[in-house]
């Protein structure tokens, strides 16, 4: 799961990791009482922060969907001294579209901004705590090229990014905060400060399960504090039912609302841009599914593992979710059976299909125990389907499928 | 031959009474697998079902009452790693952990504690091991698979039973299927498995199936490369899913643009991998490679045979130089 910066900066400030501050807000009529609070601790430099689940921000464009999608404003982060200039960005933000790298063409709507202080500093860090899957460890990765992007520093510099990886029983060392503070050839008070700010940044990363924790950039204020001027924080969705706290930042609106609809449902959908729509039983099964689709021709709509038990109702909800995507142009189901009968997911199929309307083709391989009895069912049942034995067979028909259609 | 488990492996089941645990313990019993004893707190001293396996409240009890020596655990994801570490410290050798969702950090420490002990962990989430015609510690179909000398492994599971079907219906039979597990913290990967296939001597190829994410089908590959000569399969699923969503599997995510499918695929061809495109094609390209093995086999003999004759007739035509040789040394 994803949450925003200011949603990361609040959880921060609980393990006392010294942040950017600010104060979220919805609407513009907030802005005010926001900038006086800023003012009220002396604060008279600003940064409006776009609020959105994707990198890039500050070099993003916004644009006005209400108005033709013009072009209102360079840059989703904006910092000024001048509290009127503030919300002038803020007003040219919030209920427009970012565009980003990382958000697509497509963008996102911008609903929530962080109103936060501007600090002045004299370096820009890199600091990022994540699995590292080789050894099964955390890795805790920094730099001193901050502000950039590391997947870049990364293929260019790698000598430029420094680990230490976290024995589980002991926890994050003192050695190890200082090899990096070193490392990243901070002294004084900076060092010092560096030691406390990585310490309580892992114990936070620990506590709440996160699957990735970066701050970029880590700012060595003009004072020698270190600040993280950004947050991003990613979590284990297999750990978020011991952090209910965590849950309820989960923000919908970031997200696609088939795949909220489907999550209602246990099923595990992701929509993607193609025109083949799929429903499968098992992860591995239904990427593969998707790469079969791609071989015959098509482009895969989604993934969607509808997991052990493929009865009507499962089915049913998945053939909606699919085909509430207009691009679809065919369905390919793909289960394997094992130790869930054929027969009953044919009739499942049958009975779903019946209730659900469904126009495209559907291309249908069961496979297991009793696949022989479901493919009689199947194309007996006086509906539209094209039934597959094998995963071969599949491919191909999926392929005549879609060559009738676009001759059609 | 088979790896990891056979007819004697004596199977400890944690979470036996469960809907999950007590379901598969029955489809286990009926494959051939020697369950031997259950573990579920609070219910020590009843039997299991219908059946004279006990059941114990610990596993240190059940190890010590049945000798058992490998563990399946069905207990859900909040008190897996605890029931993961239970076995380790009682002395069970194989841990097949079946249960999926167990948090990341949970893993962690377990992967981190047990690590250079005596015991070897699958999974977690994972269909397990089955040794075809033997036993089966796990919750894959028994039927699709058929006794004989391919070791699969994968990090699916109907992926995986898709894999092994495809073999069978072309007369291929498995010497052992191993599901490594979908998570990205897991206690044996592609390597470990394949190291154990590489030394067994009924086992003639190898299948490997792997995913987006993470570098173990790198890993593997370079270890191939290496060492093994029997002819290994390989496929990468996930060719067509986008970088930083996690596609069902918690491990299957590409992420900072690395753990691609096509990375993968690469690597594994460098290795010498015969590398499939489609999933549809993993087990008639397993019998290919097998048949042009047997086809150099055959080749080979018929050279040898070949050869032997103008050998035989050289020994005749040399003799008298030999002796001419030998009268020389005379002298």
């Amino acid at each position: 799961m994803k949450i925003h910066e200011f949603q990361a900066k609040e959880l921060l400030k609980k393990f006392g990791v010294p942040v950017q501050d600010g104060v979220a807000i919805k609407d513009l009529s907030e802005f005010d009482s926001a900038i006086a609070g800023l003012q009220s601790r002396g604060i008279n430099q600003y940064v409006v922060k776009s609020q959105i689940h994707a990198g890039g921000r500050g070099k993003g464009k916004l644009y006005n969907p209400l108005n033709g999608n013009e072009l209102v404003l360079e840059g989703g982060v904006k910092f000024t001294t001048s509290a009127e200039k503030a919300k002038e960005y803020a007003s040219k933000m919030l209920g427009n579209l970012l565009i980003t790298h990382q958000t697509g063409p497509e963008g996102k709507i911008v609903k929530t901004l962080f109103i936060t202080e501007g600090l002045d500093y004299k370096k820009e860090l890199y600091l990022g705590i994540l699995l590292d899957r080789a050894v099964s460890k955390n890795v805790i990765m920094a730099s001193t090229e901050g502000g950039v992007e590391i997947e870049k520093v990364a293929a260019e510099t790698p000598e430029k990014i420094l680990k230490v990886w976290v024995e589980p029983a002991v926890g994050l060392q003192g050695f190890q905060a200082r090899e990096l503070a070193f490392g990243l050839g901070l002294e004084g008070a900076a060092f010092k400060s560096f030691v406390g700010f990585i310490q309580k940044l892992y114990k936070a990363y620990e506590a709440t399960d996160s699957s990735l924790l970066e701050i970029n950039p880590l700012i060595v204020t003009n004072d020698d504090r270190i600040v993280a001027l950004d947050a991003k924080m990613n979590f284990d969705d297999n750990a978020l039912y011991r952090h209910p706290e965590i849950s309820a930042y989960r923000d919908l609106d970031e997200e696609e609302p088939l795949e909220i609809e489907a999550s209602k449902h246990n099923l595990n959908y992701i929509k993607l841009d193609g025109n083949v729509g799929c429903m499968v039983n098992g992860a591995g099964l239904a990427m593969a599914t998707m790469d079969i689709i791609k071989l015959a021709g098509g482009e895969p709509a989604n993934f969607l593992d509808v997991g052990g038990s493929a009865n009507k109702e499962t089915v049913a909800n998945g053939f909606k979710i699919i085909l509430a995507d207009p691009n679809v142009k065919a369905v390919l189901i793909n289960i394997f059976g094992g130790i869930v009968r054929c027969d009953r997911v044919a009739q499942g199929v049958i009975d779903a299909v019946k209730e659900v309307h469904v126009a495209v083709p559907v291309v249908i391989r069961l496979e297991g125990t009793n696949a022989e009895l479901a493919k009689e069912m199947l194309e007996n049942s006086g509906l539209n389907f094209e039934v597959a034995m094998t995963l071969h067979d599949a491919a191909h028909k999926v392929t005549s499928v879609l060559q009738m259609e676009s001759v059609a | 031959m088979s790896i990891l488990l056979d007819k004697k492996t004596r199977v400890v089941v944690q979470g036996i009474t469960g809907g999950e645990g007590s379901y598969h313990t029955r489809q286990m019993i009926e494959y051939g697998t020697n369950v031997v004893a259950g573990v579920t707190p609070g219910k020590g001293s009843q039997k299991f079902e219908d059946t004279n396996i006990p059941i114990f409240n610990t596993l240190t009890e059940a190890v010590k009452e049945t000798k058992a020596d490998a563990s399946a655990i069905f207990v859900p994801p909040a008190f897996a790693a605890d029931a993961i570490l239970e076995a380790a410290s009682s002395g069970i050798k194989l841990i097949v952990c079946i249960t999926e969702g167990i948090p990341a950090r949970d893993m962690v420490t377990v992967y981190n504690s047990i690590k250079g002990k005596d015991v070897r962990l699958i999974g977690p989430n994972c269909p397990g091991i089955i040794s075809p015609g033997k036993a089966k510690i796990g919750i894959m179909p028994g039927f699709i698979h058929k006794q004989g000398k391919i070791g699969v492994v994968s990090r699916s599971g109907t992926l995986t039973y898709e894999a092994v079907k495809q073999l069978t219906d072309l007369g291929i039979g498995q010497s052992t299927c191993v599901g490594i597990g979908g998570d990205p913290v897991i206690g044996s990967r592609f390597i470990d498995v394949i190291k154990l296939f590489n030394e067994d001597a009924g086992t003639e190829g190898v299948i490997m199936i792997g995913e987006i994410g993470g570098s173990a089908e790198e890993e593997a590959a370079t270890f191939i490369k290496k060492n093994v000569k029997k002819p290994v399969v390989g496929f990468i699923a996930g060719r067509t899913a986008p970088p930083g969503r996690r596609m069902g599997h918690a491990g299957a995510i590409i992420s900072g643009g690395k753990g691609t499918a096509a990375e993968k695929m690469e690597a594994m061809r460098k290795a010498g991998i015969h590398v499939v495109e489609s999933p549809a094609e993993i087990g008639s390209t397993m019998k290919k490679a097998l048949d042009k093995i047997k086809n150099q086999k055959v080749v080979k003999s018929k050279k040898t045979v070949a050869s032997k004759k103008p050998v035989k007739k050289i020994v005749k035509k040399s003799a008298p130089v030999k002796n001419a040789v030998k009268k020389s040394k005379k002298k």
